[in-house]
Parts: C-alpha cells; structure tokens; sequence
C-alpha cells in the first residue's frame, strides 16, 4: 500500500485520500474570455514530471499541497497551503451576471 | 513424425519468412504522403482505409514498439454501442458493423463474438438511466432493451442478485455486445494496408513535429527526418505528450487502467456482465479465462505499474458477483493507459496546426471504436480536411465552445 506523508496527520494508507488536481492560477471569472476559462477548466499539459497538485485527505477533511512526479509516482514532497496561498481567495460572482 | 518435423523446419521452403503476412523493414523514405504517428489498431486501421478507399498508399505509420504493442494490446476487447447520447450511439453503432465483416474483408480471423452485454442497475435513477439509453439505441437501430431480474437470472444463472448488498434491480441487455481478439484486429488491418503498399515501420519513434507557419510539415524520428503532406497522431496513452511536440495542449488527463486474468475454467458465462455501481465488469474469454476490468485508477500517473489497493476492490467485487470465484486464481495482472476527456468522448478532427489531425483522447472507449474511426479518420484526410459528419461533435473544439459531448454515464464502469 502506498502512503502519503500527510502534513496534518502524519503517513496514511493512499486510500484515505483524494486527488483534487494541479495547483493552477485561477482566471478572474468576471473578467476574463471565455477562451481563457476554456483553457482554466480543460486544457492541462499533462506532461510526465514534477507536478504541484492539491490531496485531500478525506477523514479530517484536510486539504494540502503534494509535488509529485507523473512518471515514478514519487511523492517528494507535502506541505500546508499556507505555505503557498497567505491570503484569502475570493469567489465573488458579477452579482449582475448572475441575475440574469 | 518428430523427423518429419525437422525436416520442415530446416526446409528452405519454410514458410515463414515467404509467405510472411507482413513485409520485412523497409528504409525510410525521405518523404510521404500521410505520415500516421501510432502503429496501433487505429493509426494501421486508418492506413488501411486511406489505401483501400481513397488510393492513397505513398504512407508510413511510425510505431516506437511494435505493431498492436500499446494498449490495443491492453484493453479488454469489449465491442458495444449502447452509449448516452445519440452522437455516441451513431458512431459506435457503426462500428460495431463493421467489427462483423471484418474476419471476411481481412480474409483472417479476429475471433469475432457476439454475447451480448448485460449491464446492472442496482438503483432506480440507474434504472431511469438505462431506460433512456435502450430507447436512443433502438432509435439509431441498435439492439438494447431493458430487462427484469427474472430475464437476468435465465441469461446469467451463476450471478449473485445481492451483490453487497445492493440488489440487482434490472439490466440493461445489449444484444450488440460482442468481443474480438484485439491483437488480431490490428494484424488484420496491418496484413490489408501493408500489401496495398503502406509502410509499416516499427522501432521508429518520433521524436518532434516539424511545424512551419502553422503547417505540420514533417516529422524527426530516431531514424532520420521524413517530410509529408498531412500528420495524424493516433497514440493512446500519450496524445498530450505527443500533441506538445506539435505545440499545442490537448484537454486531456492520462491515468492508469489496470485489469487482470483469472485461470481458465469450463464456458458458465456467455454474456459480457458489467456493473458500474461496483466498477466493475467481466467477461469470459474463449480459452476460458474470466477478464476483469474495472475503472481507472484515482489519480493522473504516466505509469503501467499495478497496485495491491485496485487488486482487492476488484476482485472483492466480482467475486460479490460470482462468488464460486473467490478460489480461483489470477494468472495474470496489467495495466494500460487512458487518456480520459472531462466529457468521456473522444476528441477526432482537425487541431490548432494545419494538414496535422487528432486521433486522441480514447480513454476506456478505443478498442470498440478501431474501423469506424479508421475510416473516418482516412477520409478526413483524403479530403483534405474536410471533417466528416460523424465525427464533427468529437471535434477539440467543442471543448472551447462548451459543447462537450457527455457520455460519462455510459462507460462500462463509472470511474
């Protein structure tokens, strides 16, 4: 069984956790095209290397940051999100948009 | 009678290398036509149709392994078109047509068989599900009906109604399915396409696209530069990295599928039996093995490694649906590639390069796809890029337009 060096609760069973995905830099969905949200939502470079991606680690409901290599499956390195995101991020919806 | 034998092996007219199905190596040629990237079932089914209905023969398709060595090799071989939506049903409708005449067009066995496949519904939004995936079938001339436990129970005898305790409310029967030896198919293609003149050429791997102006305008391979008219990348398992040679990024996420063998046992199974709530389907082989698939594996991983984890959630659940097999024993264990979409349809058509084509993003759903998607994929470039209609919805585009096309609810097992 694989295991997964949790930042919160230390080296569990893979299967306590979940893949949320690449780290990636969010477009402003008010403003931008719908080519750039396109290419947010689908488009990945899929490549084989390290990647920065989100795990969940579902029993604590714990959220954290993984670097991963595609290739190996080597996780080389976990860390809090607060290493990376020091403020809050806000999802606020065009509330004019929104009503239509 | 050992002599004998001998005797013919040492003969000069031992047959194999005369009468060989397929032509020695050949060198590369500085120039082609349609270079075609991927010698697996589609890329040499693609070939085949290009030679036979359009007269274009001056083609090579490139393979880094061997013929049918990637995941044609891997997958399961389940032929069906029972799908969701009626872009779906049209096209694997039409390939599963022509999966019954090709051991006679090839003049060679692909051990064609229709069972049928059964697929379990343990809940009611799933019972809802199938009966809108019966009538679209039957709309475009497929043959699915929705049956009850008791019609279950006369196809299937040995399957457990109660598997963990989720019973088994009805099915969707799909008179259709059908299984084919795999590798057979891609020979079969490669035998037509290579004695109309195409260029199989296996151990050569490509190694960049050579873009001008937008324009795919040739090839780099270990074995030298080829300059050609069109490229079509046709490489299950690694459509993204292959797309970056060209320049662009595909909507595309790569994961592992794993699926295992049992030892062979007496014929008790004639239908495919699938049940997507316990991700899982088997089949039983004609040497008798049972086949096991399940869904992909939880996380993106470039990798045909096998876990102990997905061993034991598969097999708990087969063994739930035919539990006499929790003696039996594996023989042998893989795993292959998926380059799954965010809609579970493929992507077919035309890219951001011109006179460069895709034949990517198979995930779980490429085997059953091999003819019809050789052949329109030919004709697209017969006609210079003019896409055909069926293959129009499958186009990358959609993904930038939102027109996804979504069949997640008609994979065999959810993922």
């Amino acid at each position: 069984m694989k295991i997964i060096n949790c930042p919160l609760n230390g080296p569990r069973n893979i299967s306590e956790f979940v893949h949320g995905g690449e780290v990636r830099q969010m477009p402003d969905p008010n403003n931008c095209s719908d080519q750039q949200w396109a290419e947010y939502v689908f488009y990945s470079d899929n490549t084989i290397g390290v990647i920065t991606e989100w795990w969940l680690h579902a029993p604590s409901g714990y959220w954290f940051i993984a670097q991963r290599h595609t290739g190996s499956d080597e996780i080389l390195k976990t860390y809090d999100p607060s290493e990376q995101f020091n403020q809050r991020v806000e999802f606020t919806i065009n509330t004019k948009e929104a009503t239509v | 009678m050992p002599f004998s034998l001998l005797k013919y092996g040492l003969n000069n007219d031992y047959p194999f290398e005369k009468n060989a199905d397929l032509p020695l190596p050949s060198q590369l040629k500085s120039s082609y036509d349609v270079v075609i990237i991927g010698g697996g079932g589609h890329g040499i089914a693609t070939a085949y149709y290009l030679a036979k209905y359009h007269g274009i023969t001056n083609v090579a398709v490139l393979e880094k392994g061997y013929l049918g060595g990637g995941n044609t090799a891997r997958n399961t071989a389940v032929i069906r078109s029972n799908y969701l939506t009626s872009e779906g049903v049209k096209f694997y409708s039409e390939s599963v047509k022509l999966f019954k005449e090709l051991s006679n067009e090839f003049d060679f066995n692909i051990m064609y068989s229709q069972r049928g496949q059964l697929t379990l519904a343990h809940t009611d939004a799933a019972i809802r599900g199938f009966r809108q995936r019966a009538e679209i079938n039957k709309h475009f001339g497929g043959k699915t009906e929705l049956i009850d436990p008791q019609q279950i129970k006369e196809l299937v005898p040995m399957l457990n109604m109660n598997p963990a305790d989720m019973p088994v409310l009805a099915g969707l029967w799909h008179m259709d399915g059908a299984t084919a030896r795999h590798d057979a198919v891609a020979w079969g293609y490669a035998k037509g396409a290579t004695s109309r003149g195409v260029e199989l050429h296996q151990l050569t791997e490509v190694t960049d696209v050579i873009v001008e102006n937008g324009k795919a305008t040739g090839v780099n391979t270990n074995r030298g530069k080829i300059s050609c008219g069109s490229v079509i990348q046709a490489v299950s398992g690694h459509s993204s990295l292959v797309a970056a040679m060209a320049g662009f990024k595909m909507p595309i996420t790569t994961y592992p599928l794993q699926a295992m063998v049992t030892q062979p046992v007496k014929p008790f199974l004639n239908p495919l039996v699938s049940s997507p709530a316990l991700h899982c389907y088997v089949q039983q082989t004609g040497r008798g093995e049972l086949v096991f698939g399940g869904g992909s594996d939880p996380y993106p991983l470039y990798s045909t490694r096998s876990t102990m984890d997905l061993k034991e959630s598969l097999l708990a659940h087969a063994v739930e649906l035919f539990p006499f097999m929790a003696n039996m024993r594996l023989m042998r264990q893989w795993a292959g590639l998926t380059d799954m979409t965010s809609d579970y349809s493929p992507i077919m058509g035309l890219s951001p390069v011109d006179n460069y084509y895709l034949d990517a993003g198979w995930g779980t759903w490429g085997f059953k796809a091999t003819p019809i998607c050789g052949q329109k994929m030919a004709e697209l470039v017969a006609n210079g890029g003019k896409v055909p209609e069926l293959i129009k919805p499958f186009a990358m585009d959609r993904f930038n337009s939102f027109r996804q096309v979504n069949e997640m609810g008609a994979t065999a097992a959810s993922h």
